[in-house]
């Protein structure tokens, strides 16, 4: 499982408060605490409130590399503050991320080529995000055309189906494993397959229990990587026995161990 | 038409161990030996490197052995009750890379040996011989326990091979090994999840990983040998995938399991139609070494010097 820890984010007061002082113990606890929890990248958003976003995000990239050695995964849509975050990346970089339509996948195809990213694509456009399986999906197949069309390695296209929250639209989550299913075959081999976990249960009651189920559920289509609170043990636990359930790693007593280092 | 390039990429490795120190890594050894390091299934060469050579290590036993047919006694007739000149025999007649002193006449019921007596041998052999030693227990735990213990600080620093461990008994022998500096042989009997097992716990006891070669039993040829076989071709496929706590080299003991069949063990008399013992022994140890050779092995434990020849020709013209 690629689980990307969403947690140095300027929509968290204590990032926000970060940026806004420039003081970096905040941030530099949450790249370690996420990377002793097992992230495979950490998720750097400058959110709304910074006065300068592009030079926020170079800051927080700096302060983060400067603490772990842990992947990065720059979140933003504006392809100004990703370059910037990009100009000052010394370890490993996932861009989170950009939409679907042509012009926009051929600015971050390039730019991700150019720092030899990873890059997330969502399936939308600035029309609006697609209701159903079969227009994302024709999204799915435009963001591979367009990785074969820049020479784009496909192990590091990311296509993300955009989950929704399940109190806004109940219908939604339940279509995502056809999809997860569908583009595992895409191509060979295929894109990662990626959703925002926290946005889905996002408001509810039962926060946790509806990430985790959906994690698990997720898994077993082909899900591979999420945006997500790493630092919830359960939920990484809950993804390593899913893995190990659908024969992803070899069993052994002590796995949760062997699969946490 | 374009034939497509079918070959798989690998993104894990086997891992590396010399085995062995000389004088100037606080040793006593005039050769090491380094096996591991693969990245490919053995003989798919165009897939990735196939790593280090597999080595040939001798048996010696500590006590004479008791039911070895004179086939395989014969060619040691005159050192079977030294095992120091028995290693320097097979180090400089037969050509063993390593030797394995297997530590039998320790066992309560077969001699009994002292931890005392025993660290004499291991360092008697270590003067006798410059090749780096394998040193393997009784397989009685208590006894392994009290014995390894003292056989380890008597071969300190030397980086032998000591083993094995089990998921039921590895505290001892791996702080033991840790001390002293030496390599660990995990066992699990044929069973690829407790391999994995043991592999993490011993970690856990904060022993490298690049320190373990692992051992799954060996069956011979007719007696399960297809079961060691299809494990190993696991683990390595679970090495090169990037499973850290299963990419150590593997050792298999093929020696002492060929020479238990009836088929190298019977008298001429008894099965004439079998052909000639001298012949057929050999030549089941050498097939049960060669078959397992392509499912991944790094270590293998042998007996008899012709079979031995025979396999190391084997490896040289396939590697």
């Amino acid at each position: 499982m690629i689980s990307i820890g969403e947690r140095i984010n300027g929509m968290f007061k204590d990032v926000r408060e970060a940026i806004k002082n420039k003081d970096p113990k905040a941030v530099r606890e949450l790249a370690i605490k996420q990377t002793e929890a097992g992230a495979s990248f950490l998720d750097v958003n400058v959110g709304t409130a910074a006065a300068d976003p592009a030079e926020a995000m170079k800051w927080l990239v700096e302060v983060v590399q400067d603490t772990v050695k842990t992947p990065i995964a720059i979140d933003s849509q504006k392809f100004d503050v990703v370059k910037a975050g990009l100009s000052v990346a010394k370890n490993e970089i996932l861009i989170n991320s950009s939409k679907g339509d042509p012009e926009e996948l051929d600015k971050f195809m390039t730019l991700a080529k150019e720092y030899n990213a990873s890059l997330i694509c969502l399936t939308m456009d600035k029309t609006g995000i697609p209701q159903d399986v079969a227009r994302r999906m024709e999204f799915a197949m435009k963001i591979v055309e367009k990785a074969v069309e820049h020479e784009f390695e496909l192990s590091k296209v990311y296509i993300d189906p955009v989950l929704f929250p399940i109190n806004v639209d109940q219908k939604q989550p339940a279509l995502m494993f056809d999809i997860f299913n569908q583009i595992k075959m895409i191509s060979d081999p295929p894109p990662h397959r990626n959703v925002g976990l926290s946005n889905f249960s996002q408001g509810t009651k039962e926060k946790r229990l509806l990430a985790r189920v959906f994690l698990t559920m997720g898994i077993s289509y082909g899900l591979d990587a999420a945006v997500m609170d790493v630092l919830d043990k359960d939920l990484m636990d809950a993804a390593i026995t899913a893995e190990i359930i659908m024969n992803q790693h070899l069993y052994s007593d002590s796995y949760l161990t062997a699969c946490r280092k | 038409m374009e034939i497509p390039n079918v070959a798989d990429k690998w993104s894990g490795a086997v891992n590396e161990i010399t085995l062995g120190a000389t004088k100037d890594k606080g040793g006593s050894r005039t050769k090491t030996i380094t096996i591991g390091g693969a990245k490919s299934i053995p003989f798919m060469d165009f897939e990735g490197s196939p790593g280090q050579k597999p080595v040939v290590a001798m048996d010696v036993y500590d006590v004479p052995p008791e039911d070895w047919p004179e086939t395989l006694s014969k060619p040691f007739a005159d050192v079977l009750h030294d095992p120091a000149q028995w290693a320097k025999k097979c180090v400089e007649q037969y050509g063993a890379d390593l030797i394995c002193l297997k530590l039998e006449g320790i066992h309560p019921d077969k001699g009994n040996k002292t931890a005392e007596e025993t660290a004499t041998t291991v360092k008697s052999i270590l003067a006798a011989v410059g090749v780096p030693l394998i040193i393997w227990g009784c397989e009685h735990d208590e006894k392994d326990n009290d014995v390894m213990t003292k056989v380890s600080q008597a071969a300190k620093g030397e980086c032998c091979l000591l083993g094995v461990v089990t998921q039921d008994n590895y505290k001892t022998l791996t702080a033991t090994c840790l001390a002293d500096g030496h390599a660990l042989i995990t066992l699990a009997p044929v069973d690829i999840n407790i391999a994995k097992q043991v592999n993490i716990l011993v970690s856990e006891m904060d022993f490298p990983l690049n320190r373990i070669v692992m051992f799954q039993s060996t069956g011979a040829l007719g007696y399960g040998l297809e079961y060691t076989y299809s494990i190993q071709e696991r683990e390595r496929l679970a090495a090169l995938t990037g499973d850290k706590m299963m990419s150590m080299p593997v050792i298999c003991d093929v020696g002492h399991e060929a020479w238990r069949t009836k088929e190298s063990k019977s008298d001429d008399k008894e099965v004439p139609q079998w052909g000639a013992r001298d012949e057929r022994g050999p030549m089941w140890e050498t097939i049960t070494a060669v078959s397992l050779l392509q499912s991944g092995v790094d270590i293998i434990r042998m007996s008899h010097p012709k079979a031995v020849a025979a396999v190391k020709k084997c490896i040289d013209r396939l590697y």
